[in-house]
């Protein structure tokens, strides 16, 4: 993609380049063929230091798969992701332990990211375990630090429980606790608040910003809740079956969309005033699946804008339409 | 207007190995033909308990431990079984949390549907019920000709569809929808919305929509209740509540989530967890979390009574300012504090909540 190499500037955390993921699928029992569902596709962004960058879509539109590419629990058909300027698909060995201290991930199901026959304690110490990262005695201080940290106090009171003690909440700050312990220079948070309830939720929220106040902590927040993201992030991309199609400032995206998919996710968000009579989202159809998409515009065939033109012309790229906001569409 | 339902001092509480959990604990209101109820809570605070003891069906271990449902003034409670069965389905509906696993996968979504009318109307033919099933799917918008296709055919949203399709089969009149939309997209979510909309005003058609989201039941609802640990703690018009809620619950709800809407206001966080139901707090169950709680609170149950016009309130301390809402972060500070999606001016206000101050609640959350 056209899109100004990034120089060699330590203000970029994480630069994703041409990202793809293809995975192979089945074409019904018979045919034999093999076709290819293209989870991500060619998807460029970069993160700046202690920067929050939302991703946003609806299921199926490649968040997650992006997320664990970056953190690398799945490894990229092609493209490459940089992060601090170290190719993550070269990493093996010894680097590999590195590259795991550096970059975490939280999990959405606090109820299933956490080993439930480990008590509190050796959960969060398993990061510093494994690491063989200071002393019996630094390690138990370090846990007690970040338990304070993530809200849970006093420690004492929670190291020798075990999960199942915990409501959601409380493991939620677990898993935090324990994806940064090691203290990363980058979390990936994949829909970290979704399974929580709405007075939980919140103190939830307020922690990840705190905690990046505090820390410095860059973070990819995966979510498809765009009121969530604008809360807490300071950019925001939105992805469509396996495309960025918009990427720009946070309060950019919410108050002037640019992209039809855009303005049309925003229009269906419910609002918390009966006055208030949103107008239908402007889309037609529901979501497919990216299965050996045409190579053009994958909202082409819901887009209520669009024109002749779109239907002949290739995948329209990432454009800046001013201040940094891009949009990936033929009609701007 | 013709009252349809009414639940007077309804108390239910389920048995358990550690004792009795106080599930629902006096909740009484009524509901007119064709109007629409939200509840709202938390998980656990007792509303699906509620849909289920609407439908008579609660668990083995689940005692009705005194009150009364009157639906069309007959109590559902002195029916024997076979009567039940009969209204139920038939009169009263319900949509269920996770319905899109409800749909068998061995038949086809038609041939379910037509079943459970030639069930619950064995006087209906089944050429009729067949008519029936097309003119339903039409109207929760699937093609008739996907009526032979089976559920794994179908996409989530359709499922959700052909599960209302199922719960109209019979044109009950009360339908029950418990988080219908909650596994749902925001797209396929709003499409939902609006049909169930749409199909209530068209045929006149009472229903109590179940969620935990306050903006979804802003949208469907005429009437707005909310619950937290087996109490109803508010219960009005739409406007009313939203506009000036009055307990601090309904008030810490409604800013505890971002809105996509207007200036980005600051979080009210609740502090704390919902109670343990085996010992509920004593005097009134949020008083431990409340910032407006007094000594009063801690002792005296507050009496569900009428404030204003059909809103009810049960609360020593009520918000009595009008338009209460968190302080604006940015904005506050160029004293330009408007919020443009409710027009109301934002007071600066001393009600960010315990622990607002965004350290969570130590540790007890």
């Amino acid at each position: 993609m056209a899109l100004p190499a990034a120089t060699e500037s330590g203000d970029v955390i994480l630069d994703v380049r041409d990202l793809s993921k293809y995975y192979p699928v089945n074409q019904g029992f018979f045919s034999g063929k093999k076709a290819l569902l293209h989870a991500v596709d060619n998807v460029t962004f970069q993160v700046k230091r202690g920067e929050v960058l939302g991703l946003v879509g609806e299921s199926g539109c490649g968040k997650t798969t992006t997320g664990r590419l970056i953190v690398r629990l799945a490894t990229p058909t092609s493209g490459r992701i940089l992060i601090e300027n170290t190719d993550v698909s070269e990493i093996k060995g010894q680097d590999m332990m590195e590259f795991r201290q550096k970059v975490q991930m939280i999990f959405q199901d606090p109820y299933e990211s956490l080993d439930p026959r480990m008590t509190i304690f050796d959960i969060v110490a398993e990061p510093l375990n494994v690491n063989g990262i200071g002393t019996f005695e630094e390690r138990e201080a370090q846990v007690e630090e970040m338990l304070n940290l993530v809200g849970l106090a006093p420690p004492s009171a929670f190291l020798f429980r075990f999960p199942h003690e915990l409501s959601g909440g409380q493991r939620q700050r677990v898993a935090i606790a324990r994806a940064l312990v090691v203290r990363p220079s980058f979390v990936v948070a994949d829909e970290p608040t979704s399974m929580l309830d709405v007075s939980i939720r919140t103190g939830i929220m307020k922690l990840m910003a705190q905690l990046r106040e505090n820390l410095g902590i860059s973070y990819l927040y995966i979510t498809h809740d765009l009121a969530v993201a604008r809360y807490l992030c300071d950019r925001i991309a939105v992805m469509y079956l396996g495309n960025i199609v918009e990427l720009g400032d946070a309060e950019d995206i919410v108050k002037r969309p640019l992209h039809p998919y855009t303005k049309a996710l925003i229009s269906a968000v419910p609002v918390p005033d009966p006055a208030i009579e949103r107008p239908a989202p402007n889309i037609k159809g529901g979501v497919s699946k990216p299965i050996n998409p045409r190579p053009r515009c994958r909202f082409y065939d819901r887009c209520p804008e669009s024109s002749s033109s779109c239907a002949n012309a290739e995948n329209p790229e990432l454009k800046d339409v001013g201040d940094g906001h891009l949009v990936a569409c033929h009609l701007l | 207007m013709d009252t349809l339902l009414r639940l007077e001092d309804l108390t239910m509480h389920y048995k358990t190995k550690a004792g009795w959990v106080q599930a629902i604990d006096g909740v009484s209101f009524s509901l007119n033909k064709g109007q629409s109820l939200g509840l709202v809570g938390e998980s656990g605070c007792g509303k699906t308990s509620i849909a289920m003891s609407l439908m008579r069906l609660l668990p083995n271990n689940a005692k009705l431990v005194r009150g009364r449902v009157l639906f069309g003034g007959q109590d559902l409670y002195a029916l024997s079984d076979e009567e039940i069965r009969k209204l139920r389905w038939k009169k009263i509906a319900m949509i269920f949390q996770a319905a899109m696993n409800s749909l068998n996968p061995v038949y086809s979504v038609g041939n379910q549907i037509i079943e459970a009318i030639l069930t619950h109307e064995p006087e209906t033919s089944e050429e009729e019920a067949r008519e029936r099933v097309k003119s339903l799917f039409e109207l929760v918008g699937i093609p008739a000709e996907r009526m032979g296709h089976y559920p794994h055919e179908y996409s989530g949203g359709m499922k959700q569809r052909a599960v209302i399709a199922m719960a109209l089969a019979c044109r009950p009149s009360l339908i029950i929808a418990d988080e219908p939309t909650t596994a749902l997209d925001v797209i396929v979510q709003d499409k939902i919305l609006r049909e169930i909309e749409d199909i209530r005003c068209k045929i006149n058609m009472s229903m109590i929509y179940i969620s935990h989201d306050v903006s979804v039941i802003a949208e469907v609802s005429d009437v707005v209740g909310v619950m937290y640990a087996g109490k109803l703690l508010e219960l009005g018009p739409a406007d009313d509540v939203f506009k000036k809620p009055r307990n601090p619950y309904t008030y810490s709800l409604m800013y505890a989530y971002p809105s996509i809407l207007g200036e980005k206001h600051d979080l009210v966080t609740i502090p704390g967890e919902p109670p343990n139901l085996l010992a509920p707090p004593a005097g009134c169950r949020f008083h431990p979390r409340c910032d407006w709680a007094t000594k009063e609170c801690a002792k005296v149950e507050p009496v569900w009574h009428e404030i204003a016009n059909g809103h009810y309130l049960a609360c020593h301390n009520p918000i009595r300012t009008e338009a209460v809402k968190p302080c604006v972060e940015q904005v506050a500070a160029t004293g330009n504090a408007q919020v443009a999606a409710t027009g109301t001016v934002t007071e600066m206000h001393q009600v960010t909540a315990k622990g607002g101050d965004g350290n969570g609640a130590s540790g007890s959350n």
